[in-house]
C-alpha cells in the first residue's frame, strides 16, 4: 500500500500550503474579504487556490474586475466561462464608468494607457463593496517595489501604500488589524516566481487564456516590444501590421501589454520556455513600467496594488 | 529545476559597508537569476551615477529613496534558484532599524548568512547579528568573509577571523557555523570556486546553499495543530462535512491517532486529513495545510489547539519571553497591555514584569532597566487573558512564537519568544531568597545520552574528577543509582521513563541553581523527553550541554559491562534500548563523543576545556 503523506513537501508544495494558509487566515480574520480576477495567469492560480484552501466548501469570498475596457476578447471570454462553471459571484468595476462621471480623464494620444486609471476604479470597488480585505496576484519577484511588499499590506483610508512605515511581519502571523475605511491588500503568491506558477499550472493542470500559448496574431512593433493590433491600438505612421508566432507572458489592458515572440503550445512548451528566459516578463511584455524607474513604486502609493 | 526541488528560506545581515547588497546580486547574476532588463537597468543606473562598475546593490535597492541614497531601507525578498533547490532570500538591511528588519526577515529562516569585512574583521555588529540569529532560533550559520581580494586572499586573515568568531558562538546556542571566504565583488567561492584562495578546500556559498541538510529541523516529535478555521459547507445537497483547518505546526499526525483538543480536554481520534483541495493524506507534518476530521461530534473553534494525549504542549495565562521592541512611538513598559497573536489565537495580554534589558552588543543584562524602546530586547513576563497553548520558542518556532499588537493603533510593536511558564506569578509562589544567583559560582548541566555501555558512567566520573581538582564544585547524577531512591518508583515503561528523565533534570537544574556543575549520565532514549531537560534549564535562564557519548551498539554489545545485552538477546529483559527499545539520538548535540575520540581521560578533558575553558 501506498502512504499518502504531506511528510516531505516539495517546494511547489511548501508555496501552496503557505498561499492556502495565507487564504484561510484572511477568511477567519476578516468580515469582507474580496478578490481581484482579471482572468491572467496569477488571478487563475490564486483563484484555484482559494478554492483547494475551503473544500468542500464554496470559496467564501467574491472576486472582482476592474475593467478597463481595452480587454483581449480572449480573457473576457475565459472569465464569464470561469464564473458560469464555478458559480463564483463576479463584481466588475468599470473604468468607463469613472470616465462617465467626470472622476478620471483619459489622456489622448498614441502611447496612453488607461492602466493608471485603473487605481480610481479599483478604490472605488473597494469602497462600494465595503470590503476590508482585498485579494491580488502581485508577485515579489515582479517588479522591485513588489519586492519590498507584505503579504498583508496595510492601505490607509485613501488605499495608499507608505513603503517606509510598513508593520514588521513575523513567522505565520498576519497582523489584519484596520480602522473603519482602512483595509489590508493580501498577497498570497508573494514568494511565486513566474517559472513556480507555471509548473503548478502545469501540475495542478489549470485552464488558461488560450492567448497564454502560442498563436498567429497580427502584430505591430513599437519601442522594441510586440503590441496586438486590436481595436484599441491607435497606430503612428509607418507602422505596419505583420503576422507572427507569439504568446503573452502577461494579460492586462491591451494598449500595453506586449507579446513575445514563441512556438510554446502547451504548458510543458512554456515551463520550458520561462526556465530558459533571460528577460523579466514585465521587460519583456509591460509598456507602462518603462515610464520610469519608479513607476511601480509611485501607483503603489497611488493605491495601486 | 524540477518542481520536486526544496525550499531554502534565508536571512542576511552584515553591516553597512561590508557588501551585503553584492552578494546577493552576485548570486543571483553567477546564478543567471538577474534577468537582462533588470541588468540593462541597473547598468544605466550605475552609469548615470559614474560608478566605474556595475552596482549589483542596485538589484536589490528597490525604492526611490534607497537608490538615492545607496542604502537599504526595508527588507526586501529576492528569488533564485539552482537545479536542487529554489532559494529565498530576505534581504535585511545593515544599519536602519537593523534589529527590527533583521528579527523579521530572521523569524522565517533555515539558514542566516553574516557578512564580515576581511579587513575590518569581527565587529560589535557581527556579534549583535550572530546573537539575533541564534536567538530567532536559526539552526545555522553561514560567516561570509566577504573582501578577500583586499586582503591580498591571505589566509591567516580569514584564519583569525574564523577563530574569533567560533570563540564568540560557542557562548551563544549555535551549533552549526561554517565560514566560506569570498569576494562578492570578484566572484570569488560565491558560486564558483576560485584558485585565489587554494588553501580554502570548503565548498562555495552556493555550493553550500544546495547541500546544507535542513529536513531535521523541523519538530517531527510533537503534534501540535492550531485550529485556524472551521469548514462547514452549507449546501442544499445536505453534503455532510465537518473539518478543521490549519497548518501543522509539528510532529507527525497520522489517520487514527488518538488527540485532544485544547483546552477543553476532550479526547477523539483523527478520522481523515485531507490536503488542500481534499487529496485525502494518511500522515501530514510541519509545514503542510491540510484539513481534519475526527470521528467524535466535538465543538472546535479557531484558537484551539490538537495535541497528543500524553505529549500536550503548555497550557496557561502566566509565561516568560524574550521580546524585541518594533515601535518608535511608544516604549514597552510593566502593566502595559497590549494584544497577543499567538498561533491563531488572540487575545489580550499585560505585561506582568521586565526582569532585564539585554544590551546586545555586550551581552549584558541590565536588571534596573525599565523600559524597551525601538529595537531593543529583552525579558518580560505576559499574564494573558485567555490561555495559550504553546510550546518554548526552542522547541518549536510556530507555537513558541507571538507579536504583540498596540490596542490603539492596531500595529506590531513587538516580537516575542517564548522561554516557558512564569517561574513567579501563579497560586505556587517561588520563594526568592537573600543570596542571588550570581552571588554564588556558576553551576550548569552537562547531559551525557547514550547507549547502555557505551561509556558514559566512566566519562562521567572522570569529568568529575577533573572539575573538583580544579576547585570547580561537581556532581554525578547517575541512572541506575537515582533509581535506588528518587526513582525507585519508576518502572521502564515509556511513561515511567520519562518521568525518570523529568525528575532528574529537575534535580539537575536545582543542583545547578546551587552553582554546581552537575554531571547527569542517563541513556534517556528519547529525544523529546532530553529536549524538555533542556527546557527546564533554558526557563531557568541555566547552561545546559547535551554530551551525545556516541558508541555504536554492536560495540557496547560486544563490552557489556553489566551482562544487561546478553540479557536482554535472551529475552529476560522486556523493553530494552537498542535492542527491543528504540534510542533517538540527538540531532545536533552541543558535544558528539565517538569511540576514536580518545580514552576517558582525553574524552573528559575535551569536554572541560570546551565547555569552562580550562
Amino acid at each position: 500500500m501506498t502512504t499518502r503523506t504531506a511528510v516531505t513537501l516539495s517546494h511547489l508544495d511548501a508555496l501552496e500550503a503557505e498561499s492556502v494558509h495565507i487564504f484561510r487566515e484572511v477568511a477567519a480574520q476578516f468580515e469582507r474579504p474580496g478578490m481581484l480576477f482579471s482572468g491572467g495567469k496569477d488571478s487563475v492560480v490564486m483563484f484555484h487556490l482559494a478554492r483547494k484552501a475551503f473544500w468542500p466548501a464554496p470559496m467564501p469570498f467574491p472576486l472582482m474586475h476592474v475593467d478597463t475596457g481595452h480587454n483581449f476578447d480572449e480573457v473576457i471570454e475565459y472569465r464569464d466561462k470561469v464564473v458560469d462553471e464555478t458559480g463564483v459571484q463576479l463584481l466588475v468595476s468599470y473604468v468607463q464608468d469613472d470616465i462617465d462621471a467626470g472622476r478620471v480623464v483619459e489622456e489622448t494620444g498614441v502611447g496612453t494607457s488607461r492602466n493608471r486609471l485603473q487605481t480610481a476604479a479599483l478604490l472605488r470597488g473597494i469602497q462600494e463593496n465595503r470590503f476590508d480585505a482585498v485579494f491580488g496576484g502581485a508577485r515579489r519577484d515582479e517588479e522591485k517595489a513588489r519586492a519590498k511588499e507584505r503579504v498583508f499590506s496595510f492601505r490607509d483610508a485613501f488605499g495608499a501604500w507608505d513603503p517606509r512605515a510598513q508593520r514588521p511581519e513575523l513567522w505565520k502571523l498576519y497582523n489584519g488589524n484596520h480602522r473603519k475605511g482602512e483595509h489590508i491588500r493580501v498577497f498570497p503568491l508573494s514568494n511565486w516566481t513566474e517559472l513556480d506558477i507555471w509548473q503548478y499550472i502545469e501540475r495542478e493542470d489549470i485552464d488558461l487564456p488560450p492567448i497564454y500559448y502560442a498563436h498567429q496574431r497580427e502584430v505591430i512593433e513599437r519601442d522594441g516590444m510586440l503590441l496586438a493590433k486590436t481595436r484599441f491600438l491607435e497606430t503612428l505612421p509607418g507602422e505596419e501590421a505583420r503576422t507572427e508566432l507569439v504568446r503573452f507572458r502577461t494579460v492586462g489592458d491591451a494598449t500595453c501589454t506586449g507579446c513575445v515572440e514563441s512556438d510554446a503550445a502547451d504548458n510543458a512548451a512554456v515551463v520550458a520556455e520561462v526556465a530558459g528566459t533571460r528577460v523579466t516578463e514585465r521587460g519583456a511584455t509591460r509598456a507602462d513600467d518603462r515610464i520610469s524607474e519608479a513607476g511601480m513604486e509611485d501607483r503603489k502609493k497611488e493605491g495601486y496594488f | 529545476m524540477s518542481e520536486h526541488a526544496q525550499l531554502l528560506r534565508i536571512a542576511t545581515a552584515g553591516s553597512v559597508d561590508d557588501g551585503k547588497s553584492t552578494l546577493i546580486g552576485r548570486l543571483l547574476y553567477d546564478s543567471k537569476g538577474i534577468f537582462e532588463d533588470q541588468l540593462a537597468s541597473i547598468e544605466a543606473t550605475s552609469a548615470k551615477r559614474g560608478d566605474e562598475y556595475t552596482d549589483l546593490a542596485l538589484l536589490t535597492d528597490g525604492l526611490r529613496s534607497e537608490r538615492e541614497q545607496g542604502i537599504t531601507i526595508d527588507v526586501a525578498y529576492r528569488y533564485f534558484s539552482s537545479p536542487r533547490r529554489k532559494f529565498i532570500i530576505a534581504d535585511t538591511p545593515g544599519h536602519v532599524q537593523y534589529t527590527r528588519n533583521m528579527v523579521t526577515g530572521a523569524s522565517t529562516a533555515d539558514v542566516a548568512i553574516i557578512l564580515v569585512d576581511a579587513r575590518k574583521g569581527v565587529l560589535e555588529q557581527t556579534r549583535r547579528h550572530a546573537f539575533l540569529s541564534a536567538l530567532l532560533g536559526i539552526p545555522r550559520l553561514v560567516v561570509a568573509v566577504n573582501k578577500m581580494d583586499l586582503v591580498d586572499y591571505d589566509e591567516a586573515t580569514y584564519e583569525a577571523i574564523r577563530s574569533e568568531f567560533t570563540d564568540f558562538a560557542a557562548k551563544l546556542e549555535v551549533h552549526d557555523v561554517t565560514f566560506v571566504p569570498l569576494s562578492a565583488l570578484k566572484g570569488d567561492n560565491v558560486v564558483d570556486r576560485t584558485d585565489s584562495m587554494p588553501w580554502y578546500t570548503g565548498p562555495a556559498l552556493l555550493d553550500h546553499l544546495e547541500n546544507v541538510h535542513i529536513a531535521s529541523d523541523r519538530n517531527l516529535t510533537d503534534v501540535r495543530f492550531p485550529v485556524q478555521y472551521v469548514i462547514r459547507p452549507q449546501r442544499a445537497d445536505g453534503l455532510d462535512h465537518r473539518s478543521f483547518a490549519g497548518t501543522v505546526a509539528g510532529g507527525i499526525m497520522k489517520v487514527d491517532d488518538e488527540v485532544v483538543v485544547m483546552p477543553s480536554g476532550r479526547q477523539s481520534t483523527i478520522k481523515a486529513i485531507w490536503g488542500p483541495g481534499g487529496a485525502e493524506l494518511d500522515e501530514a507534518a510541519a509545514p503542510a495545510a491540510v484539513t481534519i476530521a475526527l470521528n467524535d461530534e466535538i465543538d472546535i473553534v479557531r484558537g484551539e489547539m490538537i495535541a497528543r494525549p500524553g505529549n500536550r504542549p503548555h497550557q496557561g495565562t502566566e509565561l516568560e519571553a524574550m521580546v524585541c521592541w518594533f515601535a518608535d512611538d511608544s516604549a514597552l513598559t510593566p502593566n502595559k497591555r497590549y494584544v497577543v497573536k499567538h498561533t491563531t489565537r488572540d487575545t489580550k495580554a499585560i505585561v506582568t514584569g521586565l526582569e532585564y534589558r539585554l544590551d546586545i552588543n555586550s551581552l549584558h543584562r541590565d536588571p534596573d532597566s525599565t523600559e524597551l524602546g525601538l529595537n531593543e530586547i529583552g525579558r518580560i513576563g505576559l499574564r494573558t487573558q485567555t490561555p495559550l497553548m504553546y510550546d518554548p520558542y526552542r522547541r518549536n518556532r510556530d507555537t513558541g512564537a507571538f507579536i504583540l499588537v498596540d490596542e490603539l493603533t492596531g500595529n506590531t510593536v513587538g516580537a516575542g519568544m517564548i522561554i516557558g511558564p512564569a517561574t513567579t506569578g501563579s497560586n505556587v509562589v517561588w520563594h526568592a531568597g537573600a543570596v542571588q544567583r550570581g552571588d554564588r559560582g556558576q553551576g550548569r548541566t552537562l547531559w551525557l545520552t547514550g547507549l547502555s555501555g557505551s561509556g558514559k558512567s566512566t566519562v562521567a566520573s572522570e569529568v568529575e574528577r577533573l572539575l573538583i581538582e580544579s576547585g570547580h564544585p561537581a556532581y554525578i547524577l547517575d541512572g541506575d543509582n537515582l533509581r535506588h531512591g528518587l526513582n525507585a518508583d519508576l518502572g521502564f515503561s515509556a511513561e515511567d521513563r520519562a518521568e525518570n528523565i523529568r525528575r532528574t533534570a529537575e534535580v539537575a537544574a536545582l543542583f545547578a541553581d546551587a552553582g554546581v556543575v552537575v554531571i547527569c549520565s542517563l541513556i534517556s532514549p528519547m529525544r523529546a523527553d532530553r529536549d524538555k531537560a533542556r527546557s527546564v534549564h533554558v526557563a531557568a535562564d541555566l547552561p545546559f550541554t547535551e554530551v551525545f557519548v556516541d558508541t555504536p551498539l554492536a560495540e557496547c554489545e560486544a563490552r557489556d559491562p553489566k551482562g544487561l545485552y546478553a540479557k536482554a538477546r535472551a529475552g529476560e529483559i522486556p523493553e530494552f534500548t537498542g535492542v527491543s527499545a528504540p534510542y533517538e539520538p540527538p540531532l545536533t548535540p552541543d558535544l558528539h563523543i565517538r569511540p576514536e575520540d580518545g580514552t576517558a581521560e582525553e574524552v573528559a578533558q575535551r569536554i572541560v576545556s570546551s565547555i569552562l575553558g580550562i
